[in-house]
């Protein structure tokens, strides 16, 4: 484990009862990038993640985050990271702004009401800060939830099934959140059962199959896992997401959401 | 981590008090059931109980009291519950922050809201006819041992509220506390009661409590009854904090 390390996994092992969740997970994730463990439903994704940020203790096995162990060091852990979990976390009794500045009180900030309406502008819900968040829609919870997590810049950011149950739009807006992360040097870990999610973010993609990490490489190294590819011509059709996007695409405009194709071109450019 | 116990508790304290403010039906809905006893036993069923005391209501109040606590500490279950569910008590947990201020909030909120419950239900068995003498300390040791037998129950529903599988099993637990101040001295001098009825009655917890508190608003000798309600009450605070805590632990490990 180098010091360019941000989140170290060995050999991790959990099990509830008879069923073994994890089974040796290993995988290293470098300072300032996204890490994407895919696996479908009941892989252990979960798992990972909540033995990474301190909630559940793993069986077997070591793990770090920042350079601080989960185990021993788990007050240094919890400053080192956020956690939007599976399920936007949210108060919904609170407004939006409120919520924000919840967690800016928690992490001991000196001006939370500053921080609070930063965040609100960042992520486009200064309109609705003073709603109570049980008005807001899938997307804009998912945002504030994200938003929350970004509260205190933790140099990694875990982030578990962030666009489970979002419709199309409200995934892009979560994907153009996560790549500005990145950008900024955040260290992303990203869990996801979406294979397109995974191509379309992730520097670095591990494969978690009933408890273990089968493969772990970039995008390209994946690739080279199959035979070389054969050319076909194949007709371009539209997908149906870029037909709903473009149908509604007027309306993405105004509430501050980029259209599709430019998140997909400018991660591609970046690559 | 430490350090920030008592600032971490005030703020989740004051994000949970909001659930209460910006939801006073929880309130009302608290005070609903006790209310419903005080007048259903006050004029339909008080004409025919005799306590040797002239006025029903006035013997009356402190058992309801219990009551109204019994179901108030019921919400402090949900509210737990919820918070579990919905994943902001993870989001608590993964934050740096003292990790048992997240039930500590909880505790502080369900004092505060039991409280205001409280006040309500006195305010109608003023309207209704209650009357004390009582001096200020002697409402001050009311005061006292209300509260003290709320953060006892409250830690007790803190139990349900983390292991609980559904919204109603959180809340289920307190039926059995709200029935027992019917085998107390709450609504009926012992006395009257068969035997081994009357034995349970006379040695559960809410007798004690009852009694005391019903001396000290009528001004009546309170005997060492006041120290078995108080040994009662920090019995079980103290086993429901231990077990609360070892349910916290538990899960988060």
């Amino acid at each position: 484990m180098s010091a360019d390390t941000a989140i170290h996994a060995e050999g991790l092992e959990k099990s509830y009862k008879a069923l073994d969740v994890l089974r040796g997970v290993d995988f290293d994730v470098a300072r300032g990038s996204i890490f994407a463990l895919l696996g479908s439903n009941g892989a252990g994704k979960t798992t990972v993640v909540r033995i990474l940020s301190t909630l559940i203790r793993p069986d077997a096995g070591l793990a770090s985050v920042n350079g601080f162990d989960v185990a021993t060091q788990a007050a240094q852990v919890r400053e080192s990271f956020s956690l939007t979990g599976q399920f936007a976390a949210v108060d919904e009794i609170l407004s939006g702004r409120e919520n924000l500045v919840l967690v800016a009180r928690l992490r001991h900030l000196a001006d939370p009401g500053a921080v609070a309406d930063d965040l609100l502008e960042r992520f486009a819900l200064t309109e609705a800060a003073g709603r109570r968040v049980s008005t807001y829609s899938g997307g804009m919870r998912r945002r504030l939830d994200i938003a929350m997590s970004l509260i205190g810049d933790p140099p990694v950011i875990f982030l578990d099934e962030p666009t489970t149950g979002l419709d199309p739009q409200g995934r892009i807006e979560v994907w153009q959140a996560v790549t500005r992360l990145a950008e900024q040097g955040t260290t992303v870990l990203l869990t996801t059962q979406y294979l397109e999610e995974a191509e379309q973010l992730a520097d670095r993609i591990a494969i978690l199959h009933r408890g273990r990490i089968i493969v772990d490489g970039t995008l390209a190294e994946l690739k080279r896992l199959l035979p070389p590819a054969t050319v076909e011509y194949v007709e371009k059709q539209p997908s149906l997401e870029e037909i709903f996007l473009a149908v509604i695409g007027d309306d993405a405009e105004d509430t501050g959401r980029g259209p599709d194709a430019d998140a997909r071109t400018t991660r591609k450019e970046n690559r | 981590m430490t350090a920030h116990f008592l600032g971490d508790t005030t703020v989740l304290t004051g994000r949970s008090l909001r659930h209460i403010t910006r939801s006073l039906d929880t309130i009302i809905t608290t005070t609903f059931m006790p209310i419903a006893f005080l007048l259903l036993f006050v004029y339909v069923f008080g004409g025919a109980i005799s306590t040797g005391m002239t006025s029903y209501v006035d013997y009356l109040l402190p058992g309801i009291l219990i009551i109204t606590i019994a179901s108030g500490i019921s919400y402090t279950a949900f509210r737990l519950f919820l918070d579990l569910k919905g994943g902001i008590f993870e989001r608590f947990q993964s934050m740096p922050i003292a990790r048992s201020s997240v039930l500590w909030a909880h505790v502080l909120t369900s004092l505060t809201a039991n409280l205001m419950s409280v006040v309500v239900v006195v305010l109608v068995a003023l309207l209704m006819g209650f009357r004390s003498g009582a001096g200020v300390l002697a409402w001050l040791a009311v005061a006292g041992i209300l509260l003290l037998f709320t953060l006892a129950l409250t830690w007790v529903a803190i139990i349900p509220g983390l292991t609980a599988k559904s919204a109603d099993g959180a809340s289920a637990f307190s039926y059995p506390l709200v029935f027992l101040p019917f085998i107390s001295s709450a609504f009926v001098p012992t006395q009257t009661m068969p035997a081994p009825v009357r034995a349970f009655a006379e040695n559960q917890p809410v007798t004690s409590i009852v009694d005391t508190i019903r001396n000290l608003l009528t001004q009546q000798p309170i005997g060492n009854d006041i120290w078995t309600a108080l040994a009662w009450c920090v019995a079980i605070l103290l086993a429901a904090y231990a077990c609360a805590m070892a349910v916290f632990h538990r899960r988060t490990s």
